[in-house]
């Protein structure tokens, strides 16, 4: 019963924490995009006058889209229609449970994992179900029985399968050399140093397979510089069709895209929880020292470590987005085919050599 | 080969000029945040209906007639500015003076700002000085076409 328990408070606040952060990088976006291009952004949400740089902007649009009406077009297929975003939101948000957010902690006796699904196939599960979002697309396009909208989720279809395959190849040698799947093992293996001073972060032990990773995955959030399949203003998307909250849904999903990435980078790359020299007890400092911190107090910096590090990647994609013009189509299959895949088999086969010497 | 290595360097200097961007932008946001008072600000934004950009000394917005001392009009009514409008928004009704000194006088002189197109012209070719363009009113907006259509009492006001 306990366990339940345990489990439904896990996934809640996981959910939480996920749909919170989403919301806000709604927020992220506009203000730093502004930001860097010099100017203020969206602040003129207020709540009794209380402007706060525009916090309430994702709350004002969140009643807007709310209040809009709920438009299904009279020749689409009405069922299919309305359960394409609704695929696309579950698929991204259900990959959040298998991500942990810090070590085992102590409670009571009790010892809780911050993490809803320990799975020993967590990496392949979260790659599963980012790929199968891409049923979301499709069938958005499909069936708002739209020209322009099926021509947007046939390049998306095209650009998610091939980048998955890339995506697949760069995270590879990464499970040789952190031999498991699970993606908890995975962080404990990167709490060690590396020469006696590097953490042993998957960056740099895979540092090409972190730079794959990165395009690859960027290109499965499908955003700008990679983002044909939605394409606003030129080249129309999957939902051209689509208007009001389930809109919304689409654009939530690109931006929970965004955090399930940087989840990815910190977990698999950046030493997720880790920080180096905390260990059990405390900062175990390299010249011998040693801060002695509670069990709860380490907890909480493993927890804020982890958040931090996600937010330095959700801010790098942001500023990636704002960055670099679309590739063109054959340039994008280029990219993926001719480039990240050889690379990803070099890879590899480099990483099997050092193994093996 | 030498060619993506190429494009790969594009992609740096690209997000080495954004990145410092945003940090250059940002230290100048934080620091007047708290008040500390810098010569460049973050943005470039001009908060419009709080912050208003100084206008410019010739900058033409909404028209006024001037007044002669006893607070009559100071228009003669001699229809250069409705010949010279290129717009045909102004429409005069002329009447005789009292005075022979100015013989006539605008009865009703009415400019239809919906037709207005702010060339300066009539003010230009005003041999009385009677009409300017330096009220600085710009946020001329109004809900309905006869609410734009102003005569003489708003005009001399």
């Amino acid at each position: 019963m306990t366990d339940l328990g345990i489990v439904l408070i896990k996934i809640v606040l996981a959910l939480v924490w996920f749909l919170v952060i989403t919301l806000y990088l709604t927020w992220a976006e506009r203000k730093e995009s502004a930001v860097l291009q010099d100017r203020i952004g969206a602040n003129r949400a207020k709540i009794f006058g209380l402007r706060l740089f525009g916090l309430f902007q994702p709350f004002a649009d969140a009643i807007k889209m709310i209040f809009k009406e709920d438009f299904v077009p009279a020749f689409s297929r009405k069922f299919l229609h309305t359960l394409a975003p609704f695929l696309s939101f579950f698929f991204v948000a259900i990959t959040i449970s298998a991500i942990p957010f810090g070590d085992d902690i102590r409670v009571a006796g009790k010892t809780i994992s911050l993490q809803i699904f320990d799975a020993d196939i967590g990496l392949l599960f979260v790659l599963a179900m980012l790929s199968l979002g891409i049923y979301g697309i499709i069938l958005s396009g499909w069936a708002s029985n739209n020209r322009f909208a099926l021509l947007g989720s046939v390049r998306g279809a095209a650009q998610l399968i091939s980048y998955e395959v890339a995506l697949g190849l760069s995270l590879v040698g990464l499970i040789m050399v952190y031999p498991s799947l699970r993606l908890s093992e995975i962080v404990r293996a990167q709490g060690g140093l590396l020469f006696g001073f590097l953490p042993a972060w998957g960056v740099f032990l895979q540092p090409v397979g972190f730079v794959l990773f990165l395009f690859a995955a960027m290109a499965e959030t499908k955003r700008v510089p990679f983002d044909l399949p939605e394409g606003e203003s030129e080249i129309i998307g999957f939902f051209a069709e689509y208007g009001g909250l389930k809109w919304g849904m689409f654009m939530m999903t690109d931006f929970m895209e965004i955090l399930i990435v940087s989840t990815l980078l910190t977990t698999l790359f950046f030493g997720g929880w880790q920080v180096p020299g905390l260990a059990e007890g405390g900062f175990h400092f390299p010249w011998g020292g040693t801060w002695h911190l509670a069990p709860w107090l380490v907890a909480v910096f493993q927890v804020a470590a982890f958040n931090i590090k996600v937010f330095f990647f959700c801010w790098f994609q942001i500023l990636i987005r704002w960055t670099y013009p679309r590739l063109r189509y054959d340039q994008l299959m280029d990219l993926g085919w001719k480039w990240l895949v050889p690379l990803g088999l070099l890879n590899i086969l480099g990483t099997a050599i050092v193994m093996s010497l | 080969m030498l060619k993506a290595l190429g494009y790969f360097v594009e992609l740096l200097r690209g997000i080495w000029i954004t990145t410092r961007h945003f940090v250059v932008n940002m230290w100048f946001h934080t620091l007047n945040l708290f008040g500390i008072k810098t010569k460049r600000k973050g943005a470039v934004t001009i908060q419009y209906p709080e912050q208003k950009k100084d206008l410019a000394a010739r900058h033409r917005s909404l028209h006024r007639l001037m007044k002669r001392e006893d607070g009559k009009p100071r228009c003669v009514a001699c229809m250069l500015c409705v010949t010279v409008c290129p717009s045909e928004c102004i429409v005069i009704e002329a009447t005789e003076d009292p005075d022979p000194e100015i013989q006539k006088y605008p009865s009703t002189f009415v400019i239809d700002l919906n037709r207005c197109c702010f060339c300066g012209f009539c003010v230009e070719a005003c041999p009385e000085d009677a009409i300017r363009m330096d009220t600085a009113k710009i946020d001329l907006a109004q809900t309905s076409h006869d609410a734009l259509i102003f005569g003489l009492d708003k005009l001399l006001k």
